[in-house]
C-alpha cells in the first residue's frame, strides 16, 4: 500500500483531539512533528498500525466533537496515524450525518421534523427558526440548524439534538423557538432526564428501577438486586445459562424477533476465538425510545446482563455501540462503564470469577442504517456502514471475522430475570411463542406518551387505551415504525405478539405504536418516510439506492397528481424489486408503510 | 491436489440436476449450462461486491433472491433462473440504471439485456435537471432537496477532465465499486479511490474530490479497464468521441508485450487510423489479469511519430489525428 498525503497540517486542537485517543504519534511516519534520529532508520507502519483501523471513527468524533467539522489537515493527521489511505477515511466520514467534512459553525441544532414530531409542533418550530434566526443550513454567528429523522425522544415532541463543539452535547424536549434560539446562542441548557407512564408501577419487571432507583450509583443498584443474576450465572455456568435462555424462549427486540438461544449456542459453540459480543444500542427506528429510557434509567442494569452474555458465549470483549444523537445516555452508560470497571464488575477478574470481560462504547455518528448489525459491525471496524452480504452470518463470521453474538438492548436486559427466576417462570409470562413482556413506545394522539411495558400479547387497543388515546377516533396507528405498516382503527383488537402480527401479515419491529387522531395528515408522513428512507439507504444496491428515490417521486405524484392508479402500481412493482433483490433490512421495508397506507386507503382512493 | 477441490455438490439449476465443484459460484454454474446470466458489478477478477443485484436468482427456502455471482452452490439448492420474481428484479434494477444514469457507452449485451427485460425508463418520467453540485451533495449524507415527482432523478453531472490521460464521466457511472477494488486491494493497491456520500448521493471519489494529480492515483489505468459503462475513459477515447471520429469498426486490436520492463506484460493496442487510441490488457491473461502499469498503458507515444498527448494542447493531437485519418 503505498499511502500518499496532502501537506495539509492539522491545528493545534485538532492534534490535541486526536491524540487524546489515538495517543501521540509513534513517529514522524505517523504524524509527529519531529524527525528523530530512529525515524531515518524505521518506519512505524504496516500491519501493526492498520490494525488499529478500528480507532477510525473514535477520532472522527473526537476531531467533530472538538472543532466542530473534520479539515482537511486533521483527516490527513489521523491516516497518518492509523495509516489508512485518505480517500478510505473520506468515504468513511461522508457516509455519517453527524460528521462534517466541509467547515460548520461550532452549535449546529438538529431540529426532527420527522413522523412523530412534525404534527407535533415540529413544523412550527421550524417556521420560527426561519423567521428569527434564518435558512436552514445557513450559519449564523457560530450556530446554525438542520432538520433531523427522529431522535428518539416522539413521546415529548418536538425534540432536537445540538451538536456543540468543544462542550457537551445536549437535546431539547418540547422544545420552543427560545429554547432553540438560547442554545443557539450558546446558552448551557443540560439534557432533561426520562420519565416514564408507568414509574413505580409493581407489575413492572424491565422498567422497574428506571426513575425509581438512582442511575449513577453502583451501590444504589446493588442495593436493589444488581448482581445477584450474574452470581446466579456463575452458579449455573454457561451451559446453565443456555439452558435457561432455551427455556425462556426469548426472542429479540431489536425488530427481527430472533430467538435469542439459538445466535448464543452457535457462538458458545464455535471453536474459533476470539468471540464478541455487541450491544445494539444504535436505536434509529422512527418513533423508537425505548432502548435511550432503560440506557438513560437503569444502565447497570445493561451492563450486568451483557456480562452475563458473555459469560454464556465466551466472548471477553463486548461493545456497546449507541446512536449518537443520545448524549445523556451516553453519559450515564460511560459513567456506569467505568463505575463497574473501577469496582471490579468489569476487567481482568469479573467479581472475583476468574472471567475476564469488559466493554467498550463506541458512539454512532448519524447513521439509521447502522442499526443493521453488519453494517455495525463495519461501523466499528472503521469503514462505511454499509451491510455486508449473508451468509455468512455474524455468528460465524461477524466483528472483526470472528464469531459474534449482537443483540438489542431490551433483548439483553430480559436476560436478568431469565437468569435469576428461570427460563420457565419467564416463559409463563406473555404468549406461548412471544415470552416475558415488552416495551412499546407510544406516541402522536395519546394523552400519556412513553414508553409502556406490558405482557406480549397485550392488544393494540389495550395498550392505546393505557396510554389515554381516544381508541373511537383513530385514523390510524403506525406499527413498527418507519420499517413497519399502517393499521387502522378495525386492527385495534390485534394481539401485541410475535405470531398474531405474523398472522396478520404485520411485525411490532422495535415496539412502535404511532397514533395518527382524527385530524393527522397521513399523507404528510407517508411523504416523510419515503424521504427518510431514501437519506438513509447506503446507497450499496441498486434497488434501495435507486428504488428508494423512485418511491418518493411516484408518491409524489400520485399525491399532487389526482390519485393516478398507475402510480400506485409502479409504487407496488418498486416496492417488488426492493423487498425481493435488496441486500438488506432497510430495503426490504423501505416500501411497506407506504403501501399499506395506499392498500388502507389512507392516501386516498386511486382513479 | 487437496480433496477438498475434488469434492462436488449438487443442484438443481431450472429443473436440471447438475454436479459442480464445490465453491462454485451459481454465475458459474449458469454459465456452465449456457445459460445467460446479467451481471453488471461482477468481475472475474475482482471480488464479488455483489451490490448491482441485476444477477439475482431464485432459491427455494430463502425469502428474498440470491445474489449468483457471489453465493455459492451448496448441495441440495434447487435454483430458478427464469422466474416471474427473477425478471422482475431484473428488468427493475435495469430500469432503475437505465432512468438515472447515461448507459450508452455500456457493452452491447447490457442493451441486450434491457431488451430481453423490456426495460421502459421512460415510465419514471423525464429525467430532472441536475439538482446541484453532486460533488458537494456527496459531503452531506442524510439530506436531500425537495423532490418533483414529475422527473426522475438522475446522477447527470459535468465530466471531470483534470488530467492528460484519462477522464471520468460520472454521469455514466452506476456505483459497481469496481474501480475502487480495482484501484485498492484487488489490483493496484493504491487506494486513490472510495465511495464517498450516501444512498443516490454516494459516488465514487477522491479524498476532498482531489484532482487525481493531487490524489495517491498513479495513473495506471486499472480502473479504466473495469469500468463497465465508459464512466472512465482514456482522453485519446473520449476527445475522438467528443469530436465524433471515434469508430471501432475502423479499429484493430494488436496483441503484443510490454517492453518496459521484463515482467512480460501482454498489451491489446486499440489502433484507428494508424493511431494507438487506447490500450488494455486480456483479463484471461496470467501476469496481468487485466491490469497494467502507468507504462504499459500510457506510455505508447514513442511508437507513433505523432505530438506528445502529455504536453501538445488536444487540438493538435485532433488535427494530427484528422490528418492521417
Ligand atoms: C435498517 C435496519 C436498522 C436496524 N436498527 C436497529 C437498531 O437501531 N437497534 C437494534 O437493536 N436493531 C436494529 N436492527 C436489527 C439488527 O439488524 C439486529 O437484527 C438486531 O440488533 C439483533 O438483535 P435482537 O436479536 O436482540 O433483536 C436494524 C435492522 C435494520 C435492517
Ligand atoms: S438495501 Fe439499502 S441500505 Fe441495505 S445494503 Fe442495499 S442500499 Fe444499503
Ligand atoms: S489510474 Fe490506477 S491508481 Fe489511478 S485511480 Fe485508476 S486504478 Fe487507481
Ligand atoms: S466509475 Fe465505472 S467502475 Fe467505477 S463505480 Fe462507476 S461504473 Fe463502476
Ligand atoms: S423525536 Fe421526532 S419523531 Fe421521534
Ligand atoms: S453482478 Fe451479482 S450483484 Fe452485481
Amino acid at each position: 500500500m503505498d499511502l500518499r498525503f496532502s501537506d495539509a497540517e492539522p491545528t493545534p486542537d485538532e492534534r490535541v483531539a486526536v491524540d487524546a485517543v489515538l495517543g501521540p504519534p509513534a513517529s514522524s511516519w505517523l504524524g509527529a512533528t519531529d524527525r528523530t534520529a530512529a525515524d531515518t532508520r524505521t518506519a512505524h507502519t504496516g500491519r501493526r498500525v492498520r490494525d488499529r483501523r478500528d480507532e477510525l471513527l473514535p477520532a472522527f468524533d473526537a476531531v467533530q466533537s472538538a472543532v466542530g467539522w473534520i479539515s482537511e489537515g486533521a483527516l490527513m493527521y489521523i491516516c497518518r496515524h492509523l495509516s489508512v489511505p485518505p480517500a478510505e477515511a473520506y468515504g468513511v466520514a461522508t457516509f455519517y450525518a453527524l460528521l462534517s467534512v466541509t467547515e460548520q459553525p461550532p452549535r449546529v441544532l438538529h431540529v426532527c421534523d420527522d413522523v412523530g414530531c412534525r404534527g407535533f409542533g415540529a413544523n412550527e418550530l421550524i417556521a420560527d427558526l426561519e423567521q428569527w434566526v434564518g435558512p436552514e443550513d445557513e450559519p449564523v454567528d457560530g450556530a446554525m440548524w438542520l432538520r433531523s429523522p427522529c431522535l428518539g425522544q416522539c413521546d415529548r415532541a418536538p425534540a432536537c439534538y445540538a451538536q456543540l463543539a468543544g462542550t457537551d452535547d445536549t437535546t431539547l424536549v418540547r422544545a420552543g423557538v427560545d429554547d432553540a434560539t438560547a442554545v443557539l446562542a450558546g446558552a448551557d441548557v443540560p439534557p432533561e432526564s426520562v420519565a416514564i407512564p408507568q414509574q413505580g408501577d409493581d407489575g413492572l419487571r424491565l422498567l422497574r428501577r428506571v426513575g425509581v432507583v438512582d442511575p449513577t450509583d453502583l451501590d444504589a443498584y446493588r442495593a436493589d438486586g444488581g448482581y445477584t443474576a450474574l452470581r446466579r450465572a456463575v452458579e449455573l455456568g454457561p451451559e446453565g445459562v443456555l439452558r435457561e435462555l432455551t427455556d425462556a424462549n426469548l426472542r429479540g427486540r431489536g425488530g427481527a424477533a430472533f430467538p435469542a438461544s439459538v445466535k448464543w449456542k452457535a457462538v458458545a459453540n464455535a471453536p474459533r476465538r476470539p468471540k464478541y459480543l455487541i450491544c445494539n444500542a444504535d436505536e434509529s427506528e422512527p418513533g423508537t425510545f425505548k432502548d435511550r429510557v432503560l440506557m438513560e434509567g437503569d444502565p447497570f442494569a445493561i451492563i450486568e446482563s451483557m456480562t452475563i452474555a458473555g459469560f454464556a458465549i465466551g466472548a471477553e470483549q463486548a461493545y456497546f455501540y449507541i446512536r449518537g444523537e443520545y448524549p445523556l445516555a451516553t453519559t450515564r452508560m460511560r459513567h456506569a462503564i467505568d463505575q463497574a470497571r473501577r469496582r471490579g464488575f468489569l476487567g481482568t477478574d469479573v467479581m472475583g470469577t476468574g472471567f475476564a470481560f469488559d466493554i467498550e462504547l463506541r458512539r454512532g455518528q448519524g447513521a439509521y442504517i447502522c442499526g443493521e448489525e453488519t453494517a455495525l459491525m463495519n461501523s466499528i471496524e472503521g469503514y462505511r456502514g454499509e451491510p455486508r452480504n449473508k451468509p455468512p452470518f455474524p455468528t460465524v463470521a461477524g466483528l472483526f471475522g470472528q464469531p459474534t453474538v449482537i443483540n438489542n438492548v431490551e433483548t439483553l436486559i430480559n436476560v436478568l430475570a431469565i437468569v435469576r427466576d428461570g427460563g420457565q417462570a419467564f416463559a409463563a409470562i406473555g404468549t406461548t411463542d412471544s415470552t416475558g413482556t415488552r416495551l412499546f413506545c407510544l406516541s402522536g394522539a395519546v394523552v400519556r406518551p412513553g414508553v409502556y411495558e406490558v405482557d406480549s400479547g397485550t392488544t393494540l387497543r389495550e395498550l392505546i387505551i393505557l396510554a389515554g388515546g381516544d381508541v373511537d377516533a383513530i385514523t390510524a396507528v403506525l406499527l413498527g415504525g418507519a420499517a413497519g405498516a399502517f393499521v387502522t382503527a378495525d386492527q385495534l383488537d390485534l394481539p401485541l405478539s410475535f405470531e398474531d402480527a405474523r398472522e396478520a401479515g404485520l411485525g411490532l419491529g422495535s415496539g412502535v405504536v404511532m397514533v395518527f387522531g382524527p385530524d393527522a395528515d397521513v399523507a404528510d408522513a407517508a411523504r416523510r418516510i419515503a424521504r427518510f428512507f431514501r437519506d438513509e439507504s447506503c446507497g450499496q444496491c441498486v434497488p434501495c439506492r435507486v428504488g428508494t428515490v423512485r418511491v418518493e417521486e411516484a408518491l409524489d405524484r400520485y399525491l399532487s397528481n389526482g390519485h393516478d392508479d398507475g402510480d400506485r402500481t409502479l409504487i407496488d412493482e418498486i416496492d417488488r424489486v426492493m423487498k425481493d433483490a435488496s441486500i438488506c433490512g432497510l430495503g426490504h421495508t423501505a416500501g411497506t408503510a407506504i403501501r399499506s397506507a395506499l392498500d388502507k386507503g389512507l392516501l386516498g382512493d386511486p382513479t | 491436489m487437496s480433496d477438498t477441490t475434488l469434492r462436488t455438490v449438487t443442484v438443481q439449476l431450472d429443473g436440471t440436476d447438475i454436479e459442480v465443484a464445490e465453491g462454485t459460484t451459481l454465475l458459474d454454474a449458469c454459465r456452465s449450462q449456457d445459460i445467460d446470466t446479467p451481471t453488471l458489478c461482477y468481475s472475474d477478477v475482482l471480488h464479488p461486491v455483489n451490490a448491482c443485484r441485476v444477477c439475482v436468482v431464485e432459491v427455494e427456502g430463502s425469502r428474498p433472491l440470491v445474489p449468483a455471482c457471489s453465493r455459492a452452490a451448496e448441495d441440495g439448492m434447487v435454483v430458478a433462473t427464469d422466474t416471474e420474481r427473477v425478471r422482475h428484479s431484473r428488468k427493475m434494477v435495469l430500469e432503475f440504471l437505465a432512468s438515472s444514469v447515461d448507459l450508452s457507452y455500456a457493452a452491447e449485451e447490457v442493451h441486450g439485456w434491457m431488451d430481453r427485460y423490456q426495460v421502459d425508463s421512460g415510465r419514471y418520467g423525464p429525467p430532472a435537471p441536475p439538482d446541484g453540485d453532486r460533488d458537494e451533495r456527496k459531503a452531506h449524507a442524510g439530506h436531500h432537496g425537495a423532490v418533483d415527482g414529475f422527473t426522475a432523478e438522475t446522477v447527470a453531472q459535468p465530466a471531470k477532465i483534470d488530467n492528460a490521460l484519462y477522464m471520468r464521466d460520472y454521469s455514466r457511472c452506476i456505483t459497481c465499486y469496481k474501480c475502487v477494488e480495482a484501484c485498492g486491494e484487488d489490483a493496484q493497491n493504491t487506494f486513490a479511490l472510495t465511495v464517498a456520500g450516501r444512498g443516490f448521493d454516494a459516488g465514487v471519489s477522491t479524498e476532498y474530490d482531489f484532482a487525481l494529480g493531487d490524489s495517491a492515483c498513479v495513473f495506471c489505468g486499472n480502473c479504466i479497464s473495469v469500468c463497465p459503462t465508459g464512466a472512465i475513459m482514456f482522453r485519446s477515447e473520449y476527445e475522438l468521441r467528443e469530436a465524433g471520429l471515434w469508430d471501432e469498426d475502423r479499429q484493430e486490436v494488436t496483441r503484443t508485450v510490454c517492453s518496459f520492463c521484463g515482467v512480460g506484460c501482454n498489451l491489446d493496442l486499440h489502433v484507428q487510423d494508424n493511431r494507438i487510441v487506447k490500450v488494455t490488457s486480456p483479463q484471461d491473461h496470467d501476469v496481468t489479469r487485466g491490469h497494467l502499469c502507468i507504462k504499459g498503458r500510457f506510455g505508447y507515444d514513442y511508437v507513433q511519430q505523432l505530438p506528445d498527448p502529455m504536453t501538445t494542447p488536444i487540438d493538435e493531437v485532433l488535427a494530427a489525428a484528422r490528418r492521417s485519418t
